[in-house]
């Protein structure tokens, strides 16, 4: 049986009936047509569907859409601003810190969460938070590179 | 769908909460932060006819210390415990950056964490190391479990099917105490495929008061390496003595093979492990844990 659920995306509104075992990235690709969260173990391990659920990174494919009731999430697909790329993407872009790009929007999503808390990780910082998240092309030094460059960048548009 | 058709309900009171789980004959399963469940979910491991979402449940999200007990509510994400350890305990902070990732930790609870009783996860291993508590709410009232009468088997705790665990409580490590933790595992964030905890405390430069040990990784449930307790306690805690302790506790250990390592590697770990936090341990005591 399906329930309605109401939840705001990248701060649009939207209302929708779910069925329970929905998950809220199937919801976010299926249902919304948001298909840059990407679905990759479909089990929590690769982090490729990470979302902001209130600002704080979650596994969208470990959440029921209608956990998401009266939730405001936030998909790779609202972190541009209207013009251009998020200074993360650009950095990403930059560096050189994606290849086939499957893994990178949900790199993405997380690194604002952790920026937000680190504005000047370290390296080692930065390989545990990469941690959760596999990337099967990069061997990972340019995406480390990406993110010291997005948070220098960052935080001179902070001053 | 990657998950089986369930039915969902969302109580709002503990009560309506049990009463769902009992009236489902053992096929109901508790939904709190969802980061086990929804995984078995997709697997088809488990295939539940009823999901009980505590999240609407009131007064289930208290995190207090008093008198030398931490109470955690069911609904505290581990992410919370997290920033309470921050600037409270350092063994707490510790322990808890192993605990998966971020994401994951937002979401996942520590209550959550301790009944799911993965045997190689670290929650349950340091329950079990400060013998700590789970309170549980089922249609016969309340009651408490501790640590070593929870874990029965991996995934298999001492729980009703008609049961809702509602809070953990640990026993904090006393003044003075120092504490350890170490684990192996292939990525951070892993589950660990041998781990210890340890505290101990001392009486000023003399014999060792008190001492806990548990392993993770390291059998069917998280272990407590009772052994090596008995060894240290009352006496002088030389390093021959660590080492004779952690061989000891190692020893009394039956992990299991699988892909990952042989169970003769694990028991090898282990007993470094246990010499590696009984020392860090014992370095820290007086500073505090």
């Amino acid at each position: 049986m399906s329930r309605t659920i109401r939840l705001t995306v990248n701060g649009q509104e939207h209302e929708r009936a779910v069925e329970p075992r929905t998950t809220l990235a199937d919801f976010l690709r299926e249902d919304l047509e948001l298909t840059g969260t990407h679905v990759g173990c479909e089990h929590g391990v690769c982090g490729a569907c990470t979302v902001l659920l209130d600002d704080e990174p979650v596994r969208s494919c470990l959440m029921l859409a209608v956990q998401a009731d009266s939730r405001r999430i936030t998909t790779i697909e609202g972190v541009a601003p209207a013009e251009g790329l998020h200074p993360i993407q650009e950095a990403f872009w930059a560096k050189h810190g994606l290849q086939c790009g499957y893994c990178t929007p949900g790199i993405v999503m997380s690194a604002c969460a952790f920026l937000r808390e680190r504005p000047d990780p370290s390296p080692e910082e930065i390989r545990e938070m990469l941690a959760g998240h596999l990337c099967r092309c990069t061997g990972y030094h340019f995406i480390v590179e990406a993110i010291e460059a997005a948070a220098r960048a960052l935080r001179a548009a902070d001053k | 769908m990657k998950a089986a058709p369930f039915e969902y309900v969302a109580p709002v009171t503990l009560d309506d909460a049990v009463g769902a789980l009992a009236g489902e004959g053992g096929d109901a399963k508790v939904l709190a932060g969802g980061q086990s469940l929804i995984p078995m979910l997709a697997l088809r491991l488990a295939r539940p006819t009823l999901l009980v979402d505590i999240n609407h449940i009131a007064g289930l999200d208290g995190l207090r210390e008093s008198s030398g007990t931490l109470e955690i509510g069911a609904l505290v994400r581990q992410r919370r415990l997290e920033r309470w350890a921050a600037s409270r305990s350092d063994l707490f902070a510790e322990v808890l950056r192993h605990v998966a990732h971020p994401p994951i930790r937002n979401r996942g609870t520590v209550v959550g964490n301790v009944v799911h009783a993965d045997p190689a996860s670290e929650l349950p291993a340091l329950l079990l190391c400060l013998e700590g508590v789970v309170v549980a709410r089922g249609p016969r009232g309340e009651r408490t479990l501790a640590a070593d009468r929870l874990y029965r088997a991996p995934l298999t705790t001492s729980l009703g099917a008609d049961e809702v665990a509602t809070a953990v409580r640990f026993a904090l490590p006393p003044a003075g105490a120092g504490w350890g933790f170490a684990e192996v595992s292939r990525r951070h964030g892993d589950f660990a495929l041998v781990g210890a905890v340890a505290v101990l405390a001392r009486a000023a430069g003399g014999p060792v008061t008190r001492a806990r040990l548990a392993f993770f990784g390291a059998g069917g449930t998280p272990m407590r390496g009772v052994a090596a307790e008995r060894i240290l306690e009352g006496h002088e805690p030389t390093p021959t003595r660590l080492g004779e302790a952690a061989r000891a506790a190692a020893a009394a250990l039956s992990p299991d093979d699988d892909i990952h390592a042989t169970a003769a590697y694990r028991r090898r770990v282990a007993a470094t492990l246990a010499e590696r936090t009984l020392a860090a341990a014992l370095a820290r005591c007086g500073s505090g844990a």
